[in-house]
């Protein structure tokens, strides 16, 4: 089980929920668990050619997958996946 | 305290600081030569500047265009009732004044652009972020990478919170090494289009306090290389670790943006009214 963290920006497409737990070996995976559960989640994570869209960051552990394997970085058992947007308020 | 050149009614309103390990004297001194832009005076700015004013940072600007309108009151603790309406630098500076006499408070009543970006930032040893959209974040993170000055970031949306410092120069992380491209306009709401948690900016913006005071009187450990994300609804704070992209087009290895462009372009906006860039 990997506990993915939901930005507030998007918990209006989780119900609410701030963590989801999905079920994956890589991020990919995880991702595309999360997607299923909640469809809405899709456009705002990847671009129509499926990649992820530049302005999200994900982070498995305390670490950015831009600098590991991008979606085929694996997140162990039990670890967390962060989804960080831009957001630019002050 | 001699040695220092302090007054006796500073000895005492500083005390505090100067009997703290770690500040001490020449902790205050520094406080008290240093020079900190405020970029915006709304819901980060506040307490920014009113904590830089109390701990006596010698000179501090504000920059902000804006009017203060009924709905900032909710979180932005620099602006009373009496002063919708008016200039927020303006009333800014009084409540900085009304905190400490001491402070010399530089104001900037305009919008932050690429033609007077380098001169504002130039008159300051730190740089601190507290604007409300993209376009201005690009541009003060390359104009204070250009500069060589470090810039304190944060940044708020609804219940949640960013914070980090970008040092200037290769090695340490810089805003674009951290989001590279911005996101396409009506991607992200502001806070008047989604609502805003009033305590939120209080939290974020006393944290980037935290981080330039401790910048000035060099103790700590800056929190560079590192974002700190706040949720207030669930009450945690993590970091994650920041990377510094040698491809970055500002502070990498071969940079390809070496002066100011257009950030409206660049977010994908129309230009501004009356904007020369």
């Amino acid at each position: 089980m990997i506990t993915v963290r939901i930005p507030s920006a998007m918990r209006g497409l989780t119900d609410g929920a701030a963590h989801v737990e999905v079920e994956g070996m890589t991020v990919r995976e995880a991702l595309d668990a999360l997607v299923v559960r909640h469809p809405a989640l899709g456009a705002r994570l990847f671009d129509d050619q499926g990649k992820v869209r530049r302005f999200v960051n994900l982070y498995v552990g305390e670490d950015d997958i831009r600098f590991s394997e991008g979606l085929d970085t694996a997140v162990p058992e039990g670890g967390t996946l962060s989804i960080l947007p831009a957001v630019a308020g002050g | 305290m001699s040695g220092f050149g302090f007054s006796e009614e500073q000895v005492l309103r500083y005390s505090r600081h100067i009997i703290l390990p770690h500040v001490g004297g020449a902790g205050q001194r520094k406080l008290l030569d240093a020079k900190v832009l405020c970029v915006g005076a709304g819901g980060l700015g506040s307490p920014i500047a009113m904590y830089l004013a109390a701990a006596g940072v010698g000179t501090i600007g504000l920059l902000d265009f804006d009017r203060v309108d009924l709905t900032n009151l909710q979180r932005q603790l620099l602006h009373d009732t009496d002063d919708v309406g008016r200039p927020k630098v303006e009333s800014g500076m009084e409540r900085l004044r009304a905190i400490n006499p001491g402070v010399d408070v530089i104001t900037h009543d305009t919008m932050l652009t690429s033609a007077n970006a380098m001169e504002i930032l130039s008159g300051y040893d730190i740089v601190v972020d507290g604007s409300d959209n993209f376009p201005v974040r690009y541009l003060v993170n390359d104009a204070a990478q250009m500069l060589g000055k470090p810039l304190v970031y944060g940044s708020i949306f609804q219940f949640e919170g960013q914070a980090t410092v970008f040092l200037p120069g290769q090695e340490t992380p810089c805003y674009r090494c951290l989001f590279p491209q911005p996101p396409p306009p009506g991607a992200v709401p502001s806070c008047s289009e989604a609502g805003v948690f009033g305590v939120l900016p209080g939290i974020v913006g006393s944290i980037q306090a935290v981080e330039a005071i401790k910048l000035i009187t060099g103790i700590g450990t800056p929190l560079v290389g590192r974002l700190l994300l706040f949720d207030a609804l669930e009450m945690e704070f993590t970091t994650v670790k920041l990377r510094w992209d040698p491809e970055c087009p500002v502070c990498g290895k071969s940079p390809t943006v070496t002066e100011l462009i257009d950030y409206e372009a660049f977010c994908g906006l129309p230009p501004r009214l009356g904007e020369i860039v």
